[in-house]
């Protein structure tokens, strides 16, 4: 370029850089009015974040209350009294509260899902056919209790390799076969199950069904730290680790994907449509202790917390903030949604197999109390993924 | 031979192939996981999804033998071959072979004929064993007996000299309980296919099925596609047949019905008498789980969940290998049975109608050649006749049970072994199949992958 160009380019450059200079000194107001916007990018991460806080942090509450339900178990071992069994019992109704919602972070395949090892399968089974575990109302001798001859040791080595062996009902572990070992089924038509002290006493096989109600309740212990393990921070080779480093979509869709399918395919549909439809009491989650209300409503509350990014021990941002940035009253209709579902499953009343009883009405309290609940949870699964869509996100969910 | 929306008239260029990723219209799911195939259709409706639900549930469960404390789920067999649906159809999907007689995989059943027609104009039971073999049974009953499968090696060379070798099963049946089989038994030995789509292939009209079809072969193209004229148990006719391996199933209702009576022994206002053969003594005194076991309530919403699983969109529409073996599968004459495309119809479910579809199928029946015959006939279809099977959801048989076994007994390996096995009609679309070259081949596998 000769020094005549130069000279010429360098006044042009000088007359557009005014212009420039001009065009934008009119549009900026030298006090502005709005703040800069939230950078989304960032927001997105501190969600992830966030998230990854939450799950470790419930899953140790989680783990913290199933210990506590060992202690008890192990006394009632030791020592079975009456009492004693109604204390394992309560010790198993507040440890399933702090279960519940820690079942927004599946269907992703993460730590608790994965093809694997995934110990979703051994912790939380259901339905299950109780004649696998132990005798049954009209079959004295089923079970794997009162099979010395086929079983002769009973240790979570067996237990665990007897799950779902020859069928999706065969559960021998987790959460219902602990719930069922201590209420027995629930043949009454207004309680929980009754199962009798001798069981652990008197009857026959009772060391072998104590040995059994230990090693289930010793291996969920396992499986939860399993779980708190693999979300704690400050371990460079767990999955925290690598959910953190993924690209904060892709941690996303998960995270949706997670609370989406739960609304819908999981609590709407398995846990309560079946049942209310089918009018089957074995179609309830919890259908020994009769907890099942309560279970609905720590599902419900799970995935609360994950759209709030409250986690009750831990908080920060959550889906709904990231949803807000571009779209607050989305934002606000799916977080007036899920409050509403919360508190539909909070008004069922209990126990839940109440509504099960093929003589009552559609039109009963308790039966219509269901079905709103249910439609509530199809609604803002609707919201859900549409918010998803807000944040550039699609999810997939049955 | 007419085509639904693919002109084929003799001699002219082969049709270029829409490649479009709704092969299911609005039904279509975009997913490539594991629960590929076990999604409801996209555009179902709030009540709609809760049957949905419950089908799933029933699909899925195990049901057990009665009396038993879970009344909605008891009945199982006597004898039987599978304790839920979703046993054979896992995830909803395919089930491969067993590996051996030990091999407890399930998803293979015999069935069981001999020369003539039976009842019907249908086929003509083994007069001890029935129309299947059932090789499980409740306690204290005896299963008829158990499948026997063995392979063998078939090489052969592709035309650039690329060797290959196919497996050939060979069947039989052992520890039969009830006395020898009829000496002239045809053994019929058949895979659980994945089931999306199917509403959407029982709403494509009649007319457009039946227009495809050529039995005479008037035009001279080679392939004839012969409507299976089957018996209607509702309406008590002959009508079109479009499901099962031989296109033996009129309805989705009877085929969901058939399977529950003879893969579990779960009965129905459809077919409501237990399977148990005349000296089956102790099938007979085995108590029931109500009459029917399966409630027509309870068996309809099973049957929605079936005619409403969403078919997965197509991956990869864009991608030049792909449009290449699209190419490659119109060169080669496959659409002369797998039809790509059709506009479906009414239908009681609103969410199947109306939709154009891509399910690459005619619905007819093929002579396959001496290779894959079982010789055994089923209402019309000959020995040598299979029913074209859709070709949707087939790149997703691997990510969903973990296999790529085709065909109707699975013996194939891979879809290259699967296209190797095609003879008869299908003869000189295989030939040109081993005429293709490597890149050729390549491309066309990657096409079907993409489905």
């Amino acid at each position: 370029m000769s020094k005549y160009y130069t000279i010429v380019f360098t006044i042009i450059v000088s007359i557009l850089l005014f212009i420039v200079a001009i065009a934008c000194g009119s549009d900026t107001p030298a006090a502005p009015t709005t703040a800069p916007g939230p950078d989304v990018a960032s927001v997105k991460s501190e969600v992830v974040a966030n998230y990854a806080d939450g799950v470790h942090a419930l899953y140790s509450k989680s783990l913290d209350s199933a210990r506590v339900m060992d202690q008890a178990i192990d006394s009632f071992l030791n020592n079975p009294t009456p009492s004693a069994l109604e204390g394992a019992k309560r010790a198993w109704l507040r440890a399933r509260d702090d279960y519940g919602p820690t079942e927004a972070f599946r269907f992703y395949g993460g730590p608790i899902d994965n093809e694997e090892d995934g110990p979703e399968g051994l912790l939380n089974a259901w339905p299950m056919d109780e004649s696998y575990i132990d005798y049954v109302d009209g079959n004295a001798q089923a079970g794997i209790i009162n099979n010395p001859a086929q079983y002769p040791v009973i240790d979570t080595a067996l237990i665990e390799s007897l799950n779902e062996e020859g069928g999706e009902e065969n559960v021998s572990t987790g959460w219902h076969a602990i719930e069922f070992l201590l209420w027995g089924q629930d043949l009454n038509e207004d309680g929980p199950g009754s199962r009798p002290l001798a069981d652990y006493t008197t009857a026959p096989n009772a060391d072998r069904r104590g040995t059994y109600l230990a090693t289930a309740s010793d291996l969920l212990l396992v499986h939860l730290q399993d779980m708190v393990d693999a979300w704690a921070p400050g371990n460079s080779g767990n999955y925290r680790a690598q959910f953190l480093a993924m690209d904060a979509d892709a941690a996303l869709t998960n995270i949706i994907t997670g609370i989406g399918e739960l609304s819908r395919g999981e609590l709407a549909g398995e846990r309560m449509t079946v049942a209310y439809e089918a009018r089957s009491q074995e179609d309830e989650h919890s259908c020994f202790s009769d907890n099942t209300t309560a279970d609905i409503v720590g599902n419900a509350r799970g995935i609360q917390m994950v759209y709030t990014g409250n986690y009750g021990v831990v908080s920060g941002p959550g889906v709904q903030d990231l949803v807000a940035i571009s779209n607050s009253a989305l934002a606000a209709r799916l977080a007036t949604e899920i409050n509403r579902s919360v508190a539909l499953a909070e008004a069922i009343p209990s126990p839940f197999d109440l509504h099960l009883r093929s003589t009552i009405a559609n039109s009963d309290p308790g039966r219509e109390a269901v079905l709103r609940t249910i439609v509530s949870l199809e609604e803002q699964t609707d919201t859900i993924v549409s918010a998803a869509d807000e944040v550039g996100i699609t999810i997939t969910v049955s | 031979m007419g085509c639904a929306l693919f002109g084929m008239g003799g001699g002219s260029p082969a049709p270029k192939l829409v490649l479009v990723e709704h092969l299911g219209g609005d039904t279509t799911a975009f997913t490539n996981t594991r629960n590929a195939f076990g999604l409801s259709a996209r555009n179902l409706e709030g009540d709609e999804r809760r049957t949905f639900a419950v089908g799933n549930s029933f699909f899925r469960q195990n049901w057990v033998t009665a009396p038993a404390s879970t009344e909605a789920r008891d009945g199982l067999g006597p004898v039987f071959n599978a304790l839920s649906c979703s046993s054979c159809h896992f995830l909803d999907g395919r089930a491969k072979p067993p590996d051996s007689s030990e091999d407890p995989e399930r998803g293979l059943l015999f069935r069981l004929s001999v020369p003539g027609k039976g009842p019907h104009g249908g086929p003509s039971p083994d007069p001890t064993y029935g129309g299947q073999l059932q090789d499980r049974a409740v306690l204290l009953v005896p299963p008829e007996g158990s499948m026997i499968v063995r392979y063998g090696e078939m090489p052969g060379k592709f035309d650039d000299g690329e060797p290959y070798s196919l497996r050939a099963p060979a069947y039989d049946i052992g520890g039969l309980t009830f006395g020898p089989l009829h000496p002239e038994v045809r053994l019929s030995p058949r895979i659980a296919p994945a089931i999306v789509g199917m509403g959407l292939l029982e709403a494509i009209p009649e007319a457009d099925i039946l227009a495809m079809a050529d039995p005479e072969d008037a035009d001279g193209d080679g392939i004839s596609g012969k409507a299976n004229m089957v018996w209607d148990v509702r309406q008590g006719k002959p009508v079109l047949g479009r499901f099962g391996w031989k296109a033996n199933q009129p309805t989705v209702e009877q085929q969901t019905a058939g399977a529950f009576l003879g893969d579990i022994g779960i009965t129905s206002s459809l077919f409501p008498e237990e399977n148990c053969q005349p000296t089956q003594v102790e099938c007979r005194e085995t108590p029931n789980g109500g009459a029917p076991e399966i409630p027509d309530e309870r068996l309809e919403q099973v049957v929605f969940y079936v005619q409403t699983l969403a078919v997965p969109a197509m991956r990869n529409v864009d991608d030049p290998q792909v449009k290449r073996g699209a190419e490659v599968f119109t060169k080669a004459g496959c659409q002369s049975c797998h039809t790509p495309s059709y506009t479906t119809g009414e239908h009681p479910v609103q969410a199947v109608a109306n939709q154009p579809i891509f399910p690459y199928t005619d619905l007819l029946l093929h002579d396959m050649g001496e290779g894959l015959a079982d010789g055994a006939g089923d209402f019309d279809a000959t020995g040598r006749e299979w029913r074209t099977p859709p070709l949707w959801g087939i790149g997703l048989v691997e990510t969903v049970n973990g296999h790529t076994m085709f065909l109707h007994d699975g013996r194939a390996r891979n879809l290259t072994e699967a296209i190797l096995w095609h003879g008869g009609e299908a003869a000189k679309s295989r030939d040109a199949f081993r005429g293709l070259s490597k890149e050729e081949r390549s491309a066309l596998i990657k096409f079907l992958e993409s489905l």
